[in-house]
């Protein structure tokens, strides 16, 4: 003997439910297998349920008129003979926990060496935002640091920052590396009692590499021409208000010298270019790097095409990429390409000063500082406003005959910017 | 508003259509005087008669052709066919000739049908009453093909199709018919073709889908929940052409996609959005994309073990989405 | 012969005059199609050559201005019946933007202009079969008193919607006329390959309607099956299948070569019963036709096809992008 359950029967491909109209038998009446029981009527069809067991009716559980899910109790039977019970939904049950089991064993295994695997959305989150991965510890499988890990930290702005250079070239070899190092270490200081010790890392090495590098490779010549910019002062004053408003950016005296060695440059192709070892490059385009510090950093990024652009043009990239280095959005893009760099120490009150060369290009231009000096004009003193332009140049490209006519021919269009032959725009 | 269920919704919407619009007119086997095998029908031919729910012969490239040639003379006919595993007769009147008649004919002819047909498995139907058949005509540029998951969105989306001036293919989901109730205004709204819809918003893994399967990952979702892992989730509705835009957007959400179809994995449509993801979101991926789908073997067998073992349920999605959140 | 056979069918002299005019002008575009082929000027020609009688036979005997037509690929009479032009068939030739029946997008033969009520039409072939039903049941749904009619050939009335289109238009009692053009090829395979039976007319009766098989090659032949057939569907009595016998004086299409399957001396045979010829003939007797009006309209359709020929070559092409136009509604 044992007690048995009747279930509501699926009846029709789409059904899902039934309702008892009617029970054909009553408690305590016996039946025999495949008697019907009860009338069930679904969406699609009406039917009679039949009886699973030979037996006796023992409770019924659904009231006529009740809807029961496909597979809901309908009423228990007391069977004569114990059957078989249908064992196949419990074996399902459990060959699927197995393969549960088995897959997760198999997942963890395959985790284990996953702290050191950063997806893609996880490099860019981390360069971004300059975090440094090796400190950060993952929720993933196998320690994997996953988005939502490298999200959090930035929410919380605790990411261990490290600083992403993107500004010198990395095409150092590394036989020009091992001689950089060497340098380095050969020229170390000792330390003595209250002196301070600042780790050399990331952007101050990378900086101090590409130094040597360009001081040991390049040999350096020096140039420095004295420019008169009274009509550019004073053209500059009368328009700059009014640029700022329309604008919404400041013009700067930097972008009318950036304007002036660009289209020199243009006239003197010799100055914008490479030295290549067994031949010089001579670059088509003109594309000037600007020198931008921030903090402990050297940026480098490039005004592309200077010489296509205007007054305007070239002030709004300035601005643009002053502001990218600031909050240290460069990209690779802005960073590349340079072939020539004007380099703005008049900035810091320079009035002359010995560049490096931005390797591997021919040559920088140091813009310093404009000075208010007696200038004997007419064997008379006029009160000028003058600069001063300092050229380092890769003497193995260049010499002083095109460096004096480059530099004459920058001091001549600086010399006549005004009102009549210059349009910022 | 009433509570409907799924196939109630597609009856809603082609009596409305029909009260709304003359030239509406529903042809098909059975479609009549039983009201269809499903009872998608029901109470149609009574309403409008036998000239507008018109039984046909048995023969499904007829009800697919004649459909079109009275939708290039302008009525809007709505075909039915039985099964969607039975629209195989009509993948030629479909792919050769509706989907191609406005761009061959330079825009000078078009094609407003609109070809129902019950598809999907886990109903015991066997091989060939439990296929889901969208694929086949997923790259054919001129067909539209819209695979609902709740009753509210199978009215507003049936009706779109019905009101498109170009061929659609509606997809129901055979399962869903009466095993999915829900609220559904009983007055006129149409929801757009070709925009997918957030089912669920969450943080963790991505889930796209369509049809049965956003059921399925929503059960899957709320059991989740309680682990800590939030689930997004994505209805494509549309899975011709797809909503790149929608895809891209649930890519970024999580970083990972679990892709759900209860099709033969290979070639299937979630193929297509893991194409997409691929091509856009590359630097917002932070698992490898997933696929969970019927195995490739030709369609779902009849016995309850094997049919359990072809077809995708919450519990298998439970898992894929558990492995992703845990990646 | 009897003459004045028109009258009796209540054809005009000048209509009758005007279909000879039609066949002729079919018969002289499609060679010069295929002269421009063989001239490297366009890709593909598939001709009327030999049909032109029953399909301007059939089409006149039709409502012009409310009846569809859904042709098959070498109904060129039937569409110049129903008002396209010959410069827009030279335009289809060479698959010029201004093409009417797919802006170049389809080979010739592709037929379709809506303002004209030509269904477009596609490659597989009979698939437009069922399309004619459809817009025969839009008629009947409608009340309206146009019928449709549509063609094909002999060999394609073996697939599958052939057979569900025609019981389809038998059960529901449709407006639609179907007529077989059996020129008895199908390419290279023989009517005796294609058909169990004797003739495609005897098909008919399986799908309850009546079939009847007349001589292709006369025009007013087909054009009196195809009037009794339209009023049969107009006064509500269904569908009708006609075969009209006729010879396909040409190979399939200009890439095929038929001295490979068919002996010469069977086209020099088909030849002599040339529909032009034996229309022509019979409307000398008539006197409607003479040596002279038959000279001057040559004359008149040699221009019209050099016209057409010029303004399609010399028309511009689509621009490339617009293939990416009109997948949907835009």
């Amino acid at each position: 003997m044992a007690t048995e359950k009747i279930t509501m029967p699926q009846l029709g491909e789409s059904v899902t439910e039934g309702t008892v109209s009617s029970w054909l038998v009553s408690e305590g009446d016996h039946v025999n297998k495949y008697d019907p029981i009860a009338e069930v009527m679904t969406d699609k069809v009406n039917a009679e349920v039949p009886s699973s067991f030979t037996g006796t009716i023992q409770q019924i559980v659904a009231k006529e008129g009740d809807t029961l899910d496909v597979g809901g109790l309908m009423c228990y039977i007391e069977t004569e003979d114990t059957e078989e019970k249908d064992r196949s939904d419990a074996d399902d049950i459990i060959s699927t926990k197995q393969a549960l089991n088995e897959d997760s064993e198999d997942l963890k295994k395959k985790g284990a060496m996953m702290k050191m695997r950063y997806s893609p959305a996880v490099l860019r989150l981390a360069e971004e935002h300059q975090i440094d991965l090796k400190q950060v510890s993952g929720s993933g499988r196998g320690g994997r640091i996953t988005r939502k890990d490298i999200e959090k930290l930035i929410a919380k702005k605790e990411a261990p920052h490290v600083a992403f250079d993107h500004s010198l070239p990395k095409q150092m070899t590394d036989r020009q590396k091992e001689k950089a190092s060497l340098l380095i270490n050969e020229r170390k200081g000792t330390t003595e009692r209250g002196d301070v010790q600042i780790p050399v890392t990331g952007v101050r090495k990378a900086i101090a590499e590409n130094m040597i590098r360009s001081k040991t490779e390049i040999p350096h010549a020096w140039m420095t021409v004295e420019v008169d910019v009274t009509d550019l002062v004073t053209y500059r004053r009368q328009i700059k208000d009014e640029f700022k408003r329309n604008e919404g950016f400041n013009l700067t005296y930097f972008a009318f010298f950036v304007k002036a060695v660009a289209r020199s440059l243009k006239e003197f192709p010799q100055m914008n270019s490479m030295w290549g070892g067994e031949n010089i490059i001579q670059k088509k385009d003109i594309n000037l790097s600007i020198a931008v510090a921030h903090e402990q950093q050297l940026y480098v990024p490039v005004i592309k095409h200077a010489d296509e652009k205007s007054i305007k043009g070239i002030a709004k990239d300035i601005n643009e990429l002053a502001m990218k280095a600031r909050t240290g959005k460069l990209t690779q893009d802005d960073i590349q390409g340079g072939t020539f760099t004007v380099n703005n120490t008049g900035s810091f009150g320079s009035i002359s000063s010995m560049g490096v060369i931005n390797y591997p290009q021919a040559a920088i231009l140091q813009v310093e500082t404009i000075v208010k000096r007696p200038v004997i004009i007419n064997d008379m003193f006029a009160a000028r406003d003058i600069v001063n332009l300092s050229l380092s140049l890769d003497h193995r490209i260049l010499d002083g005959l095109v460096c004096g006519q480059f530099l004459a021919r920058v001091k001549e269009i600086l010399e006549n910017m005004n009102q009549q032959t210059m349009n910022v725009y | 508003m009433a509570v409907i269920s799924y196939i109630e919704a597609v009856t809603a919407a082609l009596r409305e259509e029909m009260q709304r619009d003359e030239s509406v007119f529903i042809l098909g086997e059975d479609v009549g005087k039983k009201g269809g095998v499903f009872r998608a029908t029901d109470g149609l031919y009574e309403e409008f008669g036998e000239q507008r729910v018109l039984d046909t012969p048995l023969a499904e490239s007829a009800i697919a052709g004649v459909g079109i040639g009275a939708a290039m003379y302008g009525m809007r006919p709505v075909a039915e066919m039985q099964f969607a595993d039975f629209i195989m007769p009509a993948v030629n009147q479909i792919i050769s000739e509706a989907a191609k008649i406005r761009y061959r004919s330079n825009n000078d002819w078009n094609c407003p049908i609109t070809i129902r047909a019950p598809y999907g498995g886990g109903i015991n139907g066997a091989l060939y009453h439990s296929q889901s058949v969208e694929a086949i005509f997923a790259n054919q540029p001129g067909l539209k093909i819209v695979m609902p998951s709740t009753p509210y969105d199978v009215k507003g989306l049936l009706k779109a199709a019905i009101r498109d001036n170009d061929p659609v293919l509606f997809f129901e989901h055979k399962r869903a018919y009466r095993l999915l109730k829900e609220e559904v205004p009983d007055g006129h709204y149409v929801i757009p073709i070709g925009k997918a819809d957030v089912k669920r918003n969450g943080t963790d893994v991505t889930v796209i889908t369509y049809g049965l399967c956003v059921h399925f990952a929503l059960q899957a979702a709320e059991k989740l929940e309680q682990e800590g892992i939030d689930t997004h989730i994505l209805d494509l509705r549309t899975v011709y052409p797809l909503d790149q835009q929608a895809i891209v957007e649930a890519t970024e959400k999580t970083g990972k996609v679990l892709l759900v179809t209860e099709d033969n994995k290979e070639g299937s449509i979630i193929s297509e959005v893991s194409a997409i993801i691929a091509e856009h979101c590359l630097f917002e991926l932070d698992a490898p994309v997933r696929r969970l789908a019927g195995p490739d073997v030709p369609s779902m067998p009849y016995a309850p073990t094997m049919e359990k073992y072809f077809m995708v349920d919450p519990d298998k999605v439970e898992r894929a989405i558990r492995d992703l959140a845990e990646f | 012969m009897t003459t004045n056979r028109h009258k009796s069918l209540g054809l005009e002299d000048n209509q009758v005059l005007d279909m000879y005019k039609t066949m002729v002008l079919a018969r002289k575009l499609d060679e010069r199609m295929w002269l421009l082929n063989r001239a490297g000027k366009i890709p593909f020609v598939i001709s009327c050559q030999g049909q032109e009688g029953a399909q301007v036979g059939a089409a006149f005997a039709l409502n012009r201005n409310i009846d569809y037509v859904a042709p098959y690929y070498r109904d060129m009479g039937v569409v110049l019946v129903f008002g396209m032009t010959p410069r827009e068939l030279m335009l289809s030739g060479f698959a010029k933007a201004e093409d009417p029946n797919s802006g170049g997008r389809q080979m010739p033969g592709h037929f379709g202009q809506k303002k004209n009520r030509i269904l477009t039409g596609s490659s597989p072939v009979t698939t437009q079969v069922p399309h004619a039903v459809g817009v025969a049941l839009a008629a009947k749904m409608e009340d309206k008193d146009f019928v449709s009619f549509v063609t094909l050939g002999e060999g394609s009335s073996n697939q599958g919607d052939f057979h569900e289109g025609l019981n389809f238009a038998g059960v529901h009692q449709l407006p639609v006329i179907t007529m077989v053009e059996n020129n008895k090829y199908a390419i290279s395979v023989p009517l005796e390959k294609q058909l169990a039976c004797e003739s495609v007319s005897e098909r008919a009766q399986g799908y309850g309607m009546p079939g009847v098989t007349v001589n292709g090659n006369d025009p007013l032949e087909v054009y009196e099956a195809v009037k009794v057939a339209r009023e049969r569907a107009t006064n509500g009595n269904g569908p009708t299948l006609i075969e009209a016998i006729t010879d396909r004086l040409t190979a399939h299409s200009s890439d095929d070569d038929d001295r490979t399957y068919r002996e010469l001396e069977e086209i020099e045979a088909a030849k002599k019963k040339d529909t032009i010829i034996l229309f022509g003939n019979y409307l000398k007797k008539c006197r409607v036709l003479t040596d002279h009006l038959e000279h001057s309209i040559q004359e008149e359709v040699d221009t019209i096809v050099n016209d057409a020929t010029d303004y399609a070559e010399n028309a511009p092409f689509a621009d490339p992008e617009s293939a990416l136009k009109h997948v949907y509604e835009e």
